[in-house]
């Protein structure tokens, strides 16, 4: 039992803070989650029974309430034509992602991609004007991209350019955050990040006036593809 | 401690400052309330009750959580590294770094390394720790404390930030806000693609998955904790909860009640080092868990749920009494009403006996919680405390003497209406000798009346028998 | 057979605004109510429970459970002294059993005065007559721990003559707070003239509440700065005619 002084000193840190807590709640090493006085309530998702077809109209005029901009296309062909204006005179990196393959991104000549090496994606993620990915899911309820780091997205591709453009099928949208949670309970199991993504970066931190694009991205679009 | 009188009068008597407080509140205090009403949210309330049933049993299974997330942690390829102290904590940032050659980290916001001074620790063994929120960023260059839990610089204005900027960086003299920050990314952005540690906080650790999450809206956490090769995140104990799922309660309720966002825009579910298949992300992950007192507030089964705090700063935003003293007065680096009862509880309640009074018990605060903390309860009994204190200091006797004495009048009805009728006055039921000079500084002190309520009921039943 | 009702005018009532009791007593007569004093009322205890003396509380407390003991429906002019005997009395009886009962037989029976009219009496329309612009005041336990917000409004509607203008920071604090105004006065201070400074933006001359320890703030602050604002208690408007 750990009391005297001189043993106090061979104890860990981990040891100690679990000793008194256990002391502090009166509870035994190994004892179970005591549940009568404090139950844990199950999980509480609220997945909004609507139409999904209006998901798309939803997540566009959310992305665009916080200053992203949302274009919806018919098919993968349509993709390239509407966004050719966007990388006049720019550079760019492609995430691996197959969607953008399938969209005939990776074959642009102005857009670099399938890095593989840490180092030269994020020396050319720093250097490039728009960084091109797609997404693993959107949230309609409030305009957001799902993104799961992969061997298909890396992290700073959404992140280190100043405009991010995310193009993806329209059947990635949900209907909000606990609707992704009840489909990926534990995303850790899948990835060791998954960041959502609510709009360009912003800061209101110098009297209260609203500014875009502080660290991340300023500019985001969203090419939303009806096709399959 | 006795209250900074003095600073709480410059405070009040400082215009522009009391407008940056109040305005600032005041669009937090409309934002929230924007995306929680009736209309918008109709189960906010539900929320609320679900995460403080969350928190009430996490807390009160704090040894078995705590060991759940670590096995998991490890599960993933991260290092947990539990510290007692801030200086533990430190330690090891900088036994790792100079392990690894490091002598530049990158850091996003966190209160809890505020709470441990961990730059000033740093900085003295010459590791030199750069604030990345660019609130933080301004502050750590004009070396000045957090003004308010979530919005650090409230009380700073484009010319001061200008001012710091050409002072402490040798910039010209910019006072355009959109500038400003746009320097502020150009400086921070080599430190981010250089520095080889970066330092996170974390708004909640998920032990059911190893996991840390941290919201925010710049992107410097992101940046933080992706671009360099080792990531490292410092959280208090009480930052964790059961299960991925229940961030559909506390990510629904965090953004709302900060600055009324549905979510903030980045919110990164981090669970240690990149996977093998993984292009980029760190190399290597520790999680630093902070106990630095937090195991003393356990001990008290009333008060433990001061622990349940989301560091959402909604009761800063409400409280009438931050909203004219500043978040400068409060004696610690967490301020308004959640920095009221916990200050006591870490600190000892016979520091700063000031701070449980210096509230109006207006309950606006618990309204706001996410969490449903009962703070007026628990002001009342830090009030308590404080008493009980005194009195073995032999120190209030004149208070205590005059409640007693009170008691006893109170509980003696004709005493008390003897004393009514010679015209003392008695509410409000304070020792007057002195405070009342202050109290009438303010106001025009009220007139007992001529005839007491019990006079005029007992002259109408004679009249009328 | 009229019903009767026992008055807790609370001690601020009692010894600076008794005309609030006069009122109420009056208003309830109109109505047809046998109104009961019992004489042997002090205090509900607030001010020692909110300094931190809860022993001092629970002596006091103890003597209004004997006081009332009997009464079927307490009136009470005030939110805070109200919320105080209906919910924070359980906290002082806590760990004594048998007052804990007792409270807990009391609770029901404590009716602050609005709700009673709108609740047990039920009317909205006590026939008075009130000429000029109104303000109404929030007080912070009525609000915040009884709920009570479109009640007196309701009553207020009803009053012939009368307007009510909204201030836009009608649920702030006056800062009275009991002891905090004698220990941060000037906080306080500064607290009352916010509300005063949204009450001049509404054009009312008279600001009504259903306390009369923020209406005492309120009134303080305005006389010290010589406005043209006066503070009157709901009661008071529908005793008017």
């Amino acid at each position: 039992m750990v009391g005297e002084p001189l043993e106090r000193l061979f104890v860990t840190a981990r040891e100690q803070i679990l000793g008194d807590i256990r002391r502090s709640l009166k509870r035994a090493v190994g004892e179970p989650p005591q549940l009568e006085a404090a139950p844990l309530p199950a999980p509480a998702l609220r997945v909004p029974m609507t139409d999904r077809n209006l998901y798309c109209d939803l997540f566009g005029k959310k992305l665009e309430n916080l200053g992203g901009k949302f274009i919806r296309v018919r098919d993968t062909a349509a993709v390239v034509p509407a966004i050719a204006e966007l990388l006049v005179q720019k550079s760019a990196v492609a995430s691996n992602a197959p969607f953008l393959r399938k969209c005939g991104i990776t074959g642009l000549p102005q857009v670099h991609s399938a890095f593989t090496d840490r180092d030269e994606l994020k020396a050319a993620c720093a250097a490039a004007d728009i960084g091109i990915t797609s997404v693993d899911y959107a949230l309609a309820a409030t305009g957001t991209f799902v993104m799961l780091s992969s061997h298909n997205e890396a992290r700073l591709i959404s992140l280190l350019p100043p405009a991010h453009i995310a193009i993806f099928p329209r059947s990635r949208i949900l209907a909000n955050l606990d609707e992704l949670l009840s489909i990926l309970p534990r995303p850790a199991d899948q990835t060791s990040s998954m960041v959502l993504i609510t709009g360009p970066s912003r800061t209101a931190d110098i009297e209260q006036i609203l500014v875009k694009g502080v660290h991340g991205p300023g500019e985001v679009y969203a090419i939303v593809v009806d096709e399959q | 401690m006795n209250a900074p009188e003095a600073d709480i009068q410059q405070s009040l008597g400082d215009p522009r400052l009391q407008l940056a407080i109040y305005t600032a509140t005041r669009r937090l205090i409309d934002h929230r309330a924007g995306v929680v009403s009736d209309e918008v949210l109709p189960y906010y309330q539900d929320l609320r009750n679900e995460a403080n049933a969350i928190k009430k049993h996490t807390i009160e299974n704090l040894d078995y959580y705590l060991e759940q997330l670590e096995s998991n942690v490890i599960a993933h390829g991260g290092h947990v590294v539990f510290c007692r102290t801030g200086q533990e904590a430190a330690d090891f940032v900088l036994d790792l770094a100079k392990k690894r050659g490091v002598h530049m980290l990158v850091k996003s916001k966190s209160m809890t390394s505020e709470e441990i001074h961990f730059n000033e620790r740093l900085e003295k063994h010459h590791l030199e720790a750069v604030e990345t929120d660019l609130g933080e960023y301004i502050l750590q260059l004009a070396h000045q404390r957090p003004y308010h839990i979530v919005a650090p610089a409230l009380h700073l204005t484009r010319y001061d930030v200008a001012d710091v900027f050409t002072k402490e960086l040798g910039a010209e003299n910019e006072v355009v806000i959109e500038k400003q920050t746009k320097f502020a990314r150009g400086v921070l952005r080599q430190k981010f693609l250089q520095a080889d540690i970066g330092v996170s906080g974390a708004n909640f650790l998920i032990a059911d998955s190893g996991a840390i999450v941290v919201v925010e809206n710049e992107g410097n956490a992101r940046l933080s904790t992706s671009a360099p090769r080792i990531h490292i995140a410092i959280a208090g104990i009480e930052k964790v909860i059961p299960r991925a799922q229940d961030l559909a309660v506390f990510l629904n309720l965090l953004g709302r009640s900060a600055t009324g966002q549905p979510l903030t825009v980045y919110t990164s579910f981090l669970s240690g080092p990149r996977r093998p298949t993984e292009i980029d992300g760190p190399d290597e992950f520790y999680l630093l868990l902070l106990d630095n007192g937090r195991t003393k507030l356990l001990q008290d089964p009333e008060k433990r749920q001061s622990l349940y705090c989301i560091r959402c700063g909604a009761c800063l935003n409400h409280c009438p009494v931050y909203r004219k003293i500043g978040g400068h007065n409060y004696p610690w680096v967490y301020s308004g009403p959640i920095g009221a009862i916990i200050t006591p509880q870490f600190h000892g309640v016979n520091e700063d006996t000031w701070l449980p009074f210096a509230s109006s018990l207006c309950g606006a605060c618990a309204e706001v919680c996410p969490v449903k903390i009962e703070i007026p309860k628990l002001l009342i009994k830090l009030r308590e405390e404080v008493v009980e204190v005194k009195r073995r200091q032999a120190a209030g006797d004149l208070e205590r003497f005059a409640f007693q004495l009170f008691a006893w009048i109170a509980t003696h009805p004709k005493i008390y209406l003897l004393l009514a009728s010679l015209g003392s006055f008695f509410f409000p039921i304070v020792p007057r000798i002195g405070p009342l000079k202050q109290w009438a500084s303010q106001r025009t002190v009220p007139e007992p009346a001529n005839q007491s309520f019990h006079q005029w009921w007992a002259s109408r039943s004679k009249g009328s028998s | 057979m009229s019903t009767r009702v026992s008055l807790f005018v609370t001690c601020i009532v009692d010894q600076v605004y008794p005309q609030v009791g006069i009122a109420i007593t009056e208003v309830l007569e109109r109505l047809g109510y046998q109104v009961d004093f019992p004489a042997t009322q002090t205090c509900c205890g607030q001010p020692a429970f909110n300094s931190g003396y809860p022993d001092q509380a629970r002596t006091i407390a103890r003597h209004f459970l004997d006081v009332f003991r009997d009464s079927e429906y307490i009136i009470v002019p005030s939110g805070s002294c109200a919320s105080m005997i209906s919910h924070h009395f359980a906290d002082i009886f806590e760990h004594h059993p048998a007052l804990l009962a007792e409270t807990h037989r009391l609770e029901p029976r404590v009716w602050e005065f609005s709700r009673f009219l709108l609740e047990v009496a039920g009317v909205e329309d006590v026939g008075a007559r009130f000429d000029g612009i109104v303000t109404y005041h929030d007080s912070c336990h009525a609000l915040r721990e009884l709920r009570i917000k479109a009640g007196p409004r309701k009553l207020l509607a009803k009053v012939q003559g009368l307007t009510l203008a909204e201030m836009d920071v009608a649920e702030e604090c006056c800062g009275f707070g009991g002891t905090f105004s004698v220990k941060f006065p000037e906080v306080s201070g500064a607290m009352a003239r916010t509300k005063i400074d949204s009450i001049q933006k509404t054009g009312a001359s008279t600001i009504v509440s259903i306390d009369s320890s923020c209406l005492m703030q309120l009134q303080g602050v305005i006389d010290r700065a010589g406005l043209p604002l006066r503070t009157l208690h709901l009661a008071e408007v529908l005793a008017s005619k």
